[in-house]
């Protein structure tokens, strides 16, 4: 009974996220016309990283959106961005990560592809960790705070270097969708590379509509998107552990947040399956409530004794079932 | 199960969230928000 309930459990996250992912990207005219929609809705932020670039996307990305805020002439920080990130960090923590982030669920699908040698972690993995805190701090806060144009306003540079949610889900649908004869043609120079990009310039942000070409920094964007797609078939989620700054948000608040991991010390056996289960290299027993713990639910699964759960508050964990024959390492 | 200070932060974190974005939104940036994201941007995807 426990068990079945515990498959379901993982069938329904896997559910939930493409749901989410579905839902949020919802606006099929978008994909058909190579359009963006332009609705009241994006004033809104999607919880996870989701670019609202994708011709489909419903609602802001909140990294663009800060980036965006605080890039812009009129202010140098975002209560309402921030103030979203900081509700849904308390109440959630990386909940989001693991239920309803759509760059996450990708990662997570390409890591079911079978592979010879997948790695779950490896020597200096903990401090490259750091990385997505940097990524936040200097490119999403930082930069276009301080590197401005003459007008006042900053590009948004985690999405313009880094982000390969925004090439993924923004720049290959546009220029997959996007019907030859309706678009701008964009030149790829030497290359003779002719993508179309766009139905109209009003559509185009007028900051970047001046510059835009396929060039070296669209090749160096589906470098990183590459890169990034090969390594979630043999890393578990490599974009969300080492890049990822709405990662290091929701991580900073893991900790405290109203959703959370809870264990039973007096019905914990110490098997280690919990250990060996986590896909972010955790030990759930002693790095309960972690940073970098996507809540996931793999340990709750795999537990034999039901000493881990997951939910609002701190409830105790409910004991189910008794210790396997042998589960105990010595 | 006993609740440490760090299990009751994130009630005080939700509402200072919740009244920076109502602060936000009354000193006009969801309007910048809206702006940004109902354009294509190109830069975001790389071809900016």
């Amino acid at each position: 009974m426990a068990k079945e309930r515990k498959r379901i459990f993982v069938r329904g996250r896997l559910l939930i996220q493409l749901f989410v992912a579905a839902l949020s990207n919802s606006y099929i005219t978008g994909f058909a016309a190579g359009k963006i929609y332009q609705g009241d809705l994006k004033q809104l932020c999607h919880p996870g990283l989701n670019c609202y670039s994708c011709p489909g996307a419903l609602l802001s990305c909140p990294i663009g959106a800060l980036q965006a805020v605080i890039g812009s002439r009129a202010f140098n920080l975002s209560l309402y961005v921030f103030g979203f990130l900081l509700l849904v960090g308390a109440t959630l923590g990386r909940m989001v990560c693991g239920f309803l982030c759509p760059f996450g669920m990708i990662q997570e699908l390409l890591h079911k592809i079978p592979f010879p040698k997948k790695l779950r972690t490896f020597r200096g993995d903990r401090p490259l960790r750091g990385m997505k805190y940097l990524m936040l701090f200097v490119l999403v806060v930082l930069l276009p705070l301080i590197l401005t144009n003459p007008a006042g306003e900053a590009s948004p540079y985690f999405c313009k270097l880094v982000c390969p949610a925004g090439a993924l889900e923004g720049a290959v649908p546009l220029v997959l969708f996007q019907p030859a004869s309706a678009g701008a043609q964009v030149s790829g120079g030497g290359l003779g590379l002719t993508i179309p990009i766009a139905p109209t310039v009003d559509l185009i942000d007028p900051a970047s509509a001046s510059q835009y070409n396929v060039g070296t920094l669209f090749y160096w964007k589906m470098s990183l998107l590459a890169a990034v797609i090969l390594l979630s078939v043999v890393l578990y989620r490599p974009f969300c552990k080492y890049l990822c700054p709405l990662g290091a948000v929701y991580g900073a608040l893991n900790p405290v947040s109203l959703y959370r991991l809870r264990l039973d010390k007096a019905a914990c056996i110490q098997c280690g399956a919990c250990k060996r289960a986590c896909g972010m290299a955790l030990d759930p027993i002693h790095e309960l409530n972690h940073a970098e713990c996507v809540r996931c639910g793999d340990c709750v699964n795999v537990c034999p004794v039901d000493a881990l759960s997951m939910g609002f508050g701190n409830k105790k964990a409910g004991r189910k079932e008794k210790a396997p024959q042998g589960g105990k390492q010595a | 199960m006993r609740k440490t200070r760090a299990d009751r932060l994130w009630l005080p974190l939700s509402l200072a969230g919740a009244l920076m974005i109502a602060l936000g939104a009354l000193r006009g940036e969801v309007a910048v928000v809206l702006n940004k994201a109902v354009r294509i941007c190109l830069e975001c995807i790389g071809i900016g």
